[in-house]
């Protein structure tokens, strides 16, 4: 191992080297320039492929292009151009073709504060594009962590054929820690195994019955012997358009299945303290940092706090929220918005019990704001 | 005798499993640019494994799904962009990209002038029918001033796009017009466009007789069709007129042919050297 002292875009890029990224399309913008700065220097130097588009409605375009021609790709941009790429995001889904998408969040809306930290593009990163998709989405709270993330947002492109959002925040981006990194060959990484079927009893979007990886038809690239079509539109299993409902419903079914029916897989979580607490704390990204650091002082205290850090946030991890907070009485949920998150543990827990602490004006939460949302729950107690 | 092996390269091009009939009304151009295209793929020899058919939305953007290539169906405007990756990492892929005039130049405007400029090997075929047909007969970037659409009942005021010559200014290596009464000129302008390296833009101009024939009183199919013919001159005729003269023909012909380095062969240099330096 190596001991170095990086950015988190930097690691975002380094992560994506690491994973076996070998196209990356972008289009400047802060806070993330510098991954595609990163990135424009050291995938030629793998023999990957690095191309600045002249829009992000293309850069992500050209991410897809790149991955139906067999790379592993990626484009990293903030909220304004991830706006701009949600048509695409959405033809990813349909088409169901491996791409990981990085949002380092800025404050919006609109232009906003470009060099301020923000959460606010959690639903964005859910439901941007219109009708209804899966999507994975994971938040790294550290620059060591945002390489993991982005080698696991890889992985999870790769194994279940969907674009993959990270959803990093100006404060990850733009900090600087030492991190050791894994040395190259150590990691495990998903790639695309092809199929052994002969190209004329390929079906792209097959709905088997059974089978290993039932829910995941293997992608061929372009260009190696199995000419299919690919669209936007409803289609067959061939990938056809279709009206047919008998051929649209059980794709549907299945691009879902193949999301939810992995969730051990992708759910990814840290707790602490959950056992005996009897007020609970969730956060995640940047805000986790100051979550974390309040939860610790108020354990110190004496207080029985529980700490959940979500790391995957979409899907949203149901079972993992009601688990940890069925018994208690409060829920806590900090993050850098006017509480979107805090939606979905509403939607688990009940409104009553959850407790918003918010910052959407471009600074971070700071942890003696969390720590005294604590203590007054526990006056109140 | 002639007629008989087009109907046999028909047959080895098109797909056979549930595609037919197409989308376009009867009459349509498309299917007379669908046609001169896999004619061409088969004159130069190519492999259909090696050969990829990428669209956007609109009438055109339908017409990969017919042709037994690598085919990709993208969104409106973007098929270039789309197309940009793909070449990028299957660099010896002979891509073909069809756009419609809207999709190429309103909505995917900003791509086509770039994919022009920068040089990367795709040949982009736009059937240019003044018209959103799909959506029925809105005006277009290349709608003619004065004329009536669904979209601009009192009349056009707009000036139009004239494609090919954008393409040249943009830096196409290989920029041509003809039409789909000009069927054999064509079609040896889309062999030349596919098997040139750099960025090729041939535009086909062609008519919508559902949309605006029908809007603007223009009759049928076929007297579009003879519109056409009547409206275009050759490029070499062209020189010896005046604007005025020249005002809404159609001129056909090559209107950029050169050597550029191509953007993937570039990019392999990019390679050599970044491994240089990180030695």
């Amino acid at each position: 191992m190596t001991t170095r002292l990086m950015q988190g875009d930097e690691a975002c890029a380094e992560g994506a080297v690491a994973a076996g990224c070998r196209f990356f399309g972008g289009y400047p913008i802060t806070p993330a320039t510098e991954i595609a700065e990163t990135l424009s220097r050291r995938l030629p130097q793998v023999g990957g492929k690095f191309i600045q588009m002249e829009d992000e409605l293309a850069s992500i375009a050209a991410v897809i292009g790149a991955s139906v021609g067999g790379a592993k790709a990626m484009t990293a941009t903030s909220g304004p151009g991830f706006s701009l790429m949600q048509e695409n995001i959405g033809y990813a889904a349909m088409a169901e073709i491996p791409c990981v998408v990085v949002d380092v969040q800025r404050l919006g809306p609109s232009t906003g504060r470009p060099t301020s930290p923000s959460q606010g593009d959690v639903m964005q990163a859910r439901w941007g594009t219109h009708g209804d998709h899966p999507i994975i989405a994971l938040a790294p709270d550290s620059v060591r962590e945002t390489f993991d993330l982005t080698v696991a947002a890889f992985n999870f492109a790769e194994r279940y054929r969907t674009p993959v959002i990270l959803l990093m925040d100006e404060l990850v981006g733009h900090m600087r820690e030492r991190v050791e990194l894994p040395e190259p060959g150590t990691l495990e990484l998903e790639e695309r195994t092809g199929t052994r079927v002969p190209p004329e009893w390929y079906k792209p979007f097959e709905n088997r019955p059974e089978g290993p990886n039932v829910n995941v038809p293997p992608l061929v690239p372009f260009g190696e012997g199995y000419r299919y079509h690919l669209t936007g539109l409803h289609h067959d299993e061939l990938g056809y358009p279709t009206n047919r409902l008998d051929e649209i419903e059980p794709w549907l079914e299945r691009i879902f299945r193949k999301i939810d029916g992995a969730l051990s897989d992708i759910l990814l979580y840290e707790k602490e303290g959950i056992e005996n607490a009897n007020t609970l704390v969730i956060s995640y990204g940047a805000a986790a940092r100051s979550a974390r650091h309040a939860v610790r002082q108020a354990r110190s205290q004496g207080r029985r706090i529980g700490f959940l850090r979500l790391k995957t946030i979409w899907p949203f991890p149901e079972e993992v929220v009601e688990h940890a907070a069925s018994r208690l009485h409060h829920v806590i949920v900090a993050e850098l918005n006017r509480g979107q998150l805090a939606l979905e543990v509403e939607r688990i827990v009940g409104r009553h019990k959850v407790h918003r602490v918010n910052r959407a004006d471009g600074e971070m939460i700071r942890p003696d704001e969390i720590l005294a949302a604590i203590q007054d729950l526990e006056k109140a107690v | 005798m002639k007629q008989q092996s087009e109907s046999r390269v028909h047959q080895r091009y098109l797909r056979h499993s549930k595609r037919f009939p197409n989308v376009w009304c009867a009459g349509c151009g498309i299917g007379i640019v669908l046609g001169t295209i896999v004619r061409a793929v088969d004159e130069l020899g190519l492999d259909k494994d090696e050969v990829a058919m990428i669209s956007g939305i609109g009438c055109t953007g339908r017409m990969p799904v017919y042709v037994d290539f690598n085919t990709m169906h993208t969104t409106h405007g973007r098929a270039l962009a789309f197309a940009t990756g793909l070449k990028m990492v299957k660099p010896e892929m002979k891509i073909i990209v069809v756009m419609g005039d809207g999709d190429a130049l309103a909505i995917g405007g900003n791509h086509f002038i770039h994919a022009a400029r920068r040089n990367i090997g795709l040949a982009a075929i736009v059937v240019n029918n003044a018209a959103y047909g799909m959506t029925g007969g809105q005006n277009s970037p290349t709608t003619p001033r004065g004329v009536e659409t669904a979209t601009t009942p009192y009349g056009h005021i707009e000036q139009q796009f004239p494609i090919a010559e954008l393409a040249a200014t943009a830096g196409a290596s290989f920029v041509a017009r003809s039409t789909v009464y000009h069927v054999r000129e064509l079609e040896s302008y889309v062999a030349r466009a596919v098997s040139k390296d750099g960025f090729s833009l041939v535009e086909a101009v062609s008519y919508c007789h559902t949309t605006l024939g029908r809007i603007n009183r223009w009759g049928t199919a076929a007297d579009m069709m003879r519109r056409i013919k009547e409206q275009s001159l050759t490029k070499r005729q062209s020189e010896d007129l005046t604007p005025e003269e020249t005002e809404g023909k159609i001129i056909r012909g090559v209107f950029a042919e050169r050597e550029i380095p191509e953007y993937t062969e570039q990019y392999e240099k990019v390679i050599a050297r970044a491994r240089r330096e990180a030695e």
